[in-house]
């Protein structure tokens, strides 16, 4: 297995990067600056970057009046804190007004781990996702969280990039191309379709990978842009496969489950399982007995594959 | 059930008492002198020492700084009963700096609320003792914290709730500085004040830190004595390593009327433990074994 890179790193990296080409990008921390790795650009340019101490809604509000004067904000924090703890504060003074603020979170999910139940975010994308014209990416390696910052960077619009704490074993070469709003597949397949975010894909691909030796052939889609999603994708897959299963590490309410669900439905009903966590919150734990306690492994796509498969 | 005075020790369950590694009994009592206290506050370090070191993460930093606050609180100050924590009348603690949940958790188990041997259990996988507190399942957390800012107005709320059921508990809500950055604290400092509720203390352990560095350089708070007389608490300010002066403050907080009480303790980050004092490395760092060995000794 190729070793794990952290996703935190490689947005640092990338914000560093784009501040040299910039002089318009600004950014925007919680005093988390360690955490999500924006000191690296911070140290670069201080002039440029906020600390707005341990007050999230303030940030959120000051990265709003930032960008309604031509300035590109990437604002940061745990994923709990934005868009938990500001809801209304993203809503109205970044949603409603469509403005250009980019917020990146980290820690998203319960691969967190030991800090337990209140650090651990499992309903941002349900809540940043019913923002109408927020684009929401979760991307699976430190190569396509480079290519997503970029590109939200570069597109005019709110944005929500979502990252995890642990380090990830990249799914990407270093010749992938990242394109908003379109999935990315990763292996091709004619029984069922897998689709995941996040730190899920490679569970998805692993899972495929043994669905084969049972003579199982999975569709993996990457689905890193939750928002807008790509339906096509998502209605051919449910035409050509016939089954689809989703991987997220988030409720099953309102996420990537959720949001394929409405697709299928609506246009090609096929049986469909969600693999996420279902109505409950997670505790303090190692990251990998977390996802396997709360069903999120590999192990858990194989079984709803084979379940969803059943029922075609 | 009687309901102890203060000044009386509560009663320890017998399942604690048992517990081999339980020799806190004879330090614990209400009427514990200020040099017991200090031996205490010892081995509360020790032990957020050796649990956040076998959990290998956790928050020493603001652990240390808090720990003669609790301190005079638990084994001074705070009428309660461990083998009772739903106890009606009994005062309330509340950690709003929900990462200082090991020295909650060690002074607790050093009450017997739970047993100490349980210590070594902080942060594993179906632990009571969770990385933050959680209040539905570690008996005596009386709030579950972790994202800052939250516990002073819960801590109104549950004194307004004292107040209109004639209840003459007290209610204390330990803060961080760098927490009063959030602005629910000072929407909470507005309302108590405006509702005239003289049953809630705040104590802030002002350590000077939060992650970022320096609170001064992160989100200057200055005039931060002022901030508060400004939304009309009284302010005591004290050495918050000192028990003497940390029981005279809560003691004269009780006789404030009509408005409520922030004790500014003034302390240091990391305290007891040299290579953690004042360094913003070990605010949320694990210490590793050999860190523990020297902690440890300097801990003797
Ligand atoms: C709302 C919120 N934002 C950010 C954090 C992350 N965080 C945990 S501790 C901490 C610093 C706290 O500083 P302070 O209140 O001074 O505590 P102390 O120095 O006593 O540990 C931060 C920013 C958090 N827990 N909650």
């Amino acid at each position: 297995m190729e070793t794990a890179v952290s996703v935190r790193e490689a947005y640092g990296r990338t914000l560093l990067e784009l501040g040299m080409e910039n002089p318009d990008i600004v950014v925007l921390d919680a005093d988390l600056s360690r955490s999500t790795m924006t000191r690296f650009f911070a140290r670069q340019f201080p002039e440029r970057f906020f600390d707005c101490g341990i007050a999230e809604q303030n940030m959120v509000g000051v990265a709003a009046g930032l960008a309604a004067s031509g300035k590109i904000p990437f604002a940061s924090t745990f994923a709990v804190f934005v868009p938990g703890r500001c809801f209304d504060q993203v809503r109205m003074s970044i949603a409603q007004p469509q403005l250009n603020v980019k917020l990146v979170t980290s820690h998203g999910g319960i691969s967190v781990g030991e800090d337990g139940t209140s650090h651990q975010s499992i309903e941002d994308l349900a809540l940043i996702g019913s923002l109408p014209g927020f684009n929401v990416i979760v991307p699976a390696d430190a190569i396509e969280t480079v290519q997503a910052v970029k590109a939200a960077a570069e597109s005019y619009g709110p944005f929500y990039i979502r990252l995890c704490r642990p380090k990830v074993a990249p799914v990407f070469g270093e010749d992938y191309r990242f394109k908003l709003g379109k999935a990315a597949t990763m292996r091709q397949g004619g029984d069922a379709t897998i689709i995941a975010i996040g730190l899920m894909v490679k569970e998805a691909l692993e899972a495929a990978q043994n669905l084969e030796r049972e003579g199982i052939y999975c569709r993996v889609l990457n689905m890193s842009t939750l928002k807008p999603i790509d339906e096509a994708a998502i209605i051919k897959a449910a035409a050509e496969t016939g089954a689809i299963v989703t991987a997220e590490e988030h409720l099953e309410h309102g996420g990537l489950g959720s949001a394929v669900a409405r697709m299928v439905s609506q246009n090609q009903p096929v049986p469909m399982v969600l693999v996420a966590l279902k109505d409950t919150y997670a505790k303090s734990g190692k990251p990998a007995e977390l996802l396997e306690r709360y069903g999120l492994t590999a192990k858990d796509i194989e079984q709803g594959v084979r379940s969803a498969i059943k029922r075609k | 059930m009687s309901l102890p005075e203060k000044g009386n020790p509560p009663s320890i369950p017998d399942s604690v008492k048992a517990s081999a590694d339980n020799v806190s009994a004879e330090v614990f009592s209400l009427s514990a002198s200020v040099a017991e206290m200090e031996a205490m506050a010892k081995k509360l370090r020790r032990h957020i020492i050796t649990m956040i070191g076998k959990a290998g993460s956790g928050h020493p930093g603001g652990s240390l700084s808090s720990v003669e606050i609790l301190t005079a609180l638990y084994f001074k100050v705070m009428r309660h009963k461990p083998s009772d924590h739903q106890w009606a009348d009994r005062d309330r603690f509340i950690l709003s700096k929900g990462h200082a949940a090991p020295l909650l958790y060690a002074t607790l188990a050093e009450c017997g609320y739970l047993p100490v041997a349980e210590l070594a259990t902080l942060r594993q996988m179906d632990s009571r003792l969770q990385g933050h507190t959680d209040r539905t399942i570690t008996p005596g957390v009386e709030m579950s914290a972790g994202a800052l800012g939250q516990g002073l107005s819960f801590g109104l709320g549950a004194a307004l709730a004292g107040r209109l059921n004639g209840q003459d508990y007290r209610v204390y809500v330990l803060l961080g500085d760098g927490e009063c950055d959030e602005g629910q604290v000072w929407e909470a400092a507005m309302a108590s004040t405006h509702f005239k509720i003289d049953s809630l203390v705040a104590i802030v352990d002002n350590n000077g830190q939060q992650i970022d560095g320096w609170n001064r350089d992160v989100m200057n708070l200055d005039p931060f004595p002022g901030k508060w007389r400004a939304f009309g608490w009284e302010v005591i300010e004290v050495d918050g390593h000192d028990l003497t002066q940390l029981i005279q403050a809560f003691g004269e907080a009780e006789k404030v009327k009509g408005q409520p009480t922030v004790i500014i303790a003034h302390t240091i980050k990391g305290k007891g433990v040299s290579f953690m004092e004042n360094n913003p490395d070990f605010h949320g760092k694990a210490p590793n074994a050999i860190e523990v060995e020297i902690a440890l000794k300097e801990l003797e």
